[in-house]
């Protein structure tokens, strides 16, 4: 198995002398064994790799074409390996899920979600870590607190979001006469805000530390360029460090896009299951409602198709917009 | 999707654990010193930052400890005569803390084994060992991280829980999540930034491959594995969704999922409904929490960056 074996040393036998005559290759080139051109050079990176190849197949490619055909079917649960009828419906269920007033609203409320979490999240998250980056004292305390809400499970910390915000919450105390009536999460025109606001506080510190890595990255002659030609602080941020990150940028935009496209937990549980009267349903809430509590899975894939080719449509024209040009 | 693919981090020559120390001296050059000013203001705002971020979870503890919930200004901070354990004793009465603690271990044990040990075997293989279609597997690894799980969960669980019988069971629980691929990308990124001539001088005496991955690269990953544990830990230990699609058995539920279900149903009857939340809360928190702060300094921007962005 070892590789050593498998130098050129090994052109001797006679069928890569046959292969040489009849290519007229030059002698010193000896032909690659049979198992070497299949598969590479070291064959063992197949034996190595083969269970993530293996895991990358069984649950990611092969669901995505099942959802596929799924969604072109009248499909329902059967008991395993019982023979039943699935008819085929084309596109129909594209066409009821475009017609049902509570998916349209999820999609308007996830468009609502991303108005607001996507341009706070980078702004906030840009000027936290470059904050951090420049930042000589207590810079272990501070990145350890802004990553705390990101690695902690969003279940428990919607414990006290739900403490801080109910009807005689602290928030409500303190607001006094200007807290909202009704208050923040069964409100319907607060709910989908909040939550996008509980998502962004919740995210942050992930895109701080991806624009941490990113301003390690940002030349530091830039800065002393800018400095010389009179260049201020705040000069600097706008004309060296934004266009030194935007690849990073490009990339928060594409990963707060996904993850908002994903919302489930924060709707069911900080609303209730998408309330008032589905205010803050999610695309997500309503496929699991669908697909799995009412049994209706192709009605149910076909809305994650929806979802997932408008998310490619937006993340397409964010890097369009937003990326380098030259690249 | 392109420019995702940025170039990793330059230090390549940089021995992986000294590259914290070598970034800090660059930030202190002095074109970007701040006026007084201005130091002032990054500091209101930075501290506003962590503020914002630490309270909730110190209001978590002081919620969790209150005999009646206090929500006044002066609830927020700890009165010694409403101080009381009874709001973890009541949420083990309602959703056992232990089998659900055992439950979250169980789930996420067999994620990280799968992910270290099938990870690092594929990180190694896409960056040491040169083979036939290793560029298309890299792009399948990069790939994978941005199909969106809302378009697997159906068929997932018609195929998991349905066809294969696997609900109510540790193995469906962990199979989606069985290997990380960001884990796989941060593995090959520390093998590529080992010195190729390590590895060309021990083929050359003769070692094999197996050895070449025992002796060479396994000890110099380590400082990589912490933080691949750490990265990994946090996503079975925190995910609620797929579980709570595959468990319907209390006594097979993560903590998450027992937690979320008592907030979603049960909450309105209990006395003190928020210093039960809170004290569940804490306890699905704390593994975490303590976690990342004891190995903080192996969850930086640079290994964690290179794996998302590959």
């Amino acid at each position: 198995m070892s590789s050593i074996r498998t130098t050129p040393a090994a052109g001797g036998s006679s069928a890569p002398a046959a292969g040489r005559k009849r290519q007229g290759r030059a002698p010193n080139q000896a032909v690659k064994p049979l198992r070497q051109r299949i598969f590479g050079r070291n064959p063992l990176g197949w034996l190595f790799s083969a269970p993530y190849l293996v895991f990358v197949i069984v649950i990611f490619a092969y669901p995505l074409l099942f959802a596929i055909y799924m969604s072109f079917f009248d499909y329902f649960f059967a008991a395993p390996g019982a023979q039943v009828d699935r008819p085929f419906v084309g596109f129909d269920n594209y066409v009821t899920a475009f017609t049902d007033p509570a998916v349209l609203q999820s999609f308007a409320n996830v468009g609502i979600f991303l108005v607001i979490n996507v341009p706070l999240t980078v702004v906030l998250s840009l000027v936290l870590a470059s904050g951090l980056n420049s930042i000589k004292r207590f810079r272990t305390f501070l990145r350890v607190s802004y990553y705390v809400p990101y690695v902690t499970a969003s279940v428990a910390i919607i414990g006290v979001w739900l403490f801080l915000f109910n009807q005689d919450g602290l928030v409500n105390q303190i607001l006094g006469p200007l807290a909202p009536n009704p208050t923040w999460f069964v409100n319907p025109t607060l709910a989908m805000p909040m939550i996008a606001i509980y998502v962004t506080w919740k995210q942050l510190g992930f895109y701080i530390l991806l624009y941490l890595a990113a301003l390690q990255n940002v030349p530091t002659e830039l800065y002393e360029q800018a400095s010389t030609d009179g260049a201020g602080r705040v000069r600097q941020f706008f004309s060296v460090t934004i266009p030194g990150v935007r690849p990073a940028t490009v990339l928060v935009l594409l990963l707060s896009t996904i993850i908002g496209a994903n919302l489930f937990t924060e709707p069911y549980l900080l609303t209730g299951g998408g309330g008032p009267n589905g205010a803050s349903t999610s695309p997500v809430l309503l496929i699991y409602q669908q697909g799995i509590q009412q049994g209706h899975p192709g009605y149910a894939a076909a809305i994650g198709i929806v979802l997932v080719v408008l998310v490619l449509i937006i993340a397409y024209l964010q890097n369009r917009f937003a990326g380098d040009r030259d690249s | 999707m392109t420019t995702t693919a940025a170039p990793a981090s330059g230090s390549t020559g940089a021995a992986p654990g000294g590259r914290d120390r070598k970034r800090r001296s660059v930030d202190l050059s002095s074109p970007r010193q701040l006026s007084r000013g201005q130091a002032i203001l990054q500091g209101i705002v930075l501290t506003i930052g962590a503020i914002a971020f630490l309270f909730p979870f110190y209001y978590m503890v002081v919620g969790s400890l209150q005999a009646s919930p206090d929500t006044t200004i002066a609830g927020a901070f700890p009165t010694p005569g409403n101080l009381t354990l009874n709001n973890f004793v009541n949420i083990n009465d309602r959703i056992n803390l232990w089998s659900g603690l055992a439950s979250s271990g169980i789930f996420t044990g067999g994620v990280l084994l799968c992910t270290v040990v099938f990870g690092l075997l594929a990180g190694y293989a896409l960056s040491i060992l040169q083979w036939r279609g290793r560029g298309v597997a890299f792009a399948l690894a990069l790939l994978v991280q941005v199909v969106p799980f809302q378009l697997l969960m159906v068929p997932l669980y018609v195929l998991i829980a349905r066809n294969y019988g696997l609900a109510d069971n540790y193995l469906g629980m962990i199979l989606p999540f069985a290997i990380n691929s960001t884990a796989v990308l941060i593995f090959r990124q520390y093998f590529l930034q080992i010195p190729k001539e390590l590895f060309d001088a021990a083929r050359i005496d003769g070692a094999g491959e197996f050895t070449i991955l025992r002796r060479i690269a396994l000890p110099l990953v380590r400082p990589a594995l912490v933080t691949v544990v750490l990265l990994t830990f946090i996503g079975p230990w925190n995910e609620f969704l797929w579980p709570f699609l595959i468990t319907k058995e209390q006594t097979m539920q993560p903590l998450a999922v027992s937690l979320a279900n008592y907030i979603s149903t049960v909450a309105a009857s209990t006395t003190n409904p928020y210093g039960a939340i809170l004290a569940g809360a804490v306890v699905l928190a704390a593994p975490v929490v303590v976690l990342f702060i004891v190995f903080q300094r192996y969850f930086t921007s640079t290994d964690i960056g290179s794996g998302v962005k590959g």
